[in-house]
């Protein structure tokens, strides 16, 4: 019972989704539905002065590290910018609260807290540069 | 003490995967899933890194590359190895039930998940891990 219709959806589907995951990963959104506002009490850090850059990471989530390394190297000169890594399993009322679903999701937040964009995926450090400069 | 394995190790097997998937579910053989089913489990159980299909990787795929070694945790493949463990077994059970369309959609999510690896670099840890962790608790 030889047929090609099942593996030709499978192929199609997946290349579809495919091009949209290279598309948006690590893209910077500024979305609606953000705007969730975090404390440095709640975060048990203290915020940047200008920026703060709030990352979820999990243990099955091989670009997270490389994330991680790229935003520290990025900001390492940069006295008004804070980054902040936490897991996300062990967070997860923060991770419910700010709609967080896929790992790693990057928290742009200005000096009150407030989530200004996200992204989604591992960004370049160019995408993090200018999200960090568009912040005021 | 978390394992560190050559990142490239995985992504090979991974198309190593699609392509014995691929035969699978055009030849509609529930033994050729079985034996994929089987190499999930020792990348499930054992480790990615302990898979024929790593060995293969190691002994005639390694010696032949020229770029840089970038290692990766073990886990991140390791997790996909389980989901991918997960849907081979619901394959079976439609395979051997008779229950086509089962054996049809579990392996093409399988085979989706191995080929989107393969050709995209995507991280299915990444993608679900989370999302299942918030399901379970909500469960």
């Amino acid at each position: 019972m030889k047929s090609f219709l099942p593996i030709s959806i499978a192929l199609l589907a997946a290349t579809g989704f495919g091009f949209w995951y290279r598309f948006n990963s690590g893209r910077i959104k500024g979305g609606k539905s953000h705007g969730h506002r975090l404390s440095e009490r709640e975060l048990n850090k203290p915020l940047g002065s200008r920026v703060t850059l709030l990352q979820f990471s999990s243990a099955f989530c091989t670009p997270c590290r490389a994330t991680k390394a790229l935003i520290s190297a990025t900001i390492e000169n940069m006295d008004d910018v804070v980054h902040i890594d936490l897991d996300a399993e062990s967070n997860l009322d923060l991770v419910n609260r700010l709609e967080v679903t896929s790992t790693p999701t990057t928290l742009i937040l200005n000096r009150k807290g407030i989530e200004v964009g996200r992204a989604v995926g591992a960004p370049s450090k160019a995408q993090i540069l200018s999200a960090i400069d568009a912040v005021k | 003490m978390t394992i560190s394995i050559d990142a490239r190790g995985p992504r090979f097997s991974a198309t190593l995967t699609t392509i014995v998937l691929a035969i699978a579910l055009i030849t509609h053989n529930v033994w050729v899933l079985a034996f994929q089913g089987f190499i999930f489990a020792i990348g499930a159980i054992r480790g990615p890194q302990k898979t024929p299909y790593a060995w293969i990787f190691k002994k005639f795929v390694k010696p032949k590359l020229t770029g840089p070694e970038i290692t990766e945790d073990v886990r991140p493949p390791q997790f996909a190895q389980r989901v991918g463990l997960g849907f081979a077994i619901v394959g079976l059970i439609g395979g051997f039930t008779e229950l086509h369309l089962l054996f049809q959609v579990a392996t093409s999510f399988a085979f989706a998940a191995a080929f989107l690896n393969s050709a995209f670099d995507f991280c299915l840890g990444c993608f679900i891990y989370l999302r299942l962790v918030r399901l379970s608790k909500v469960a």
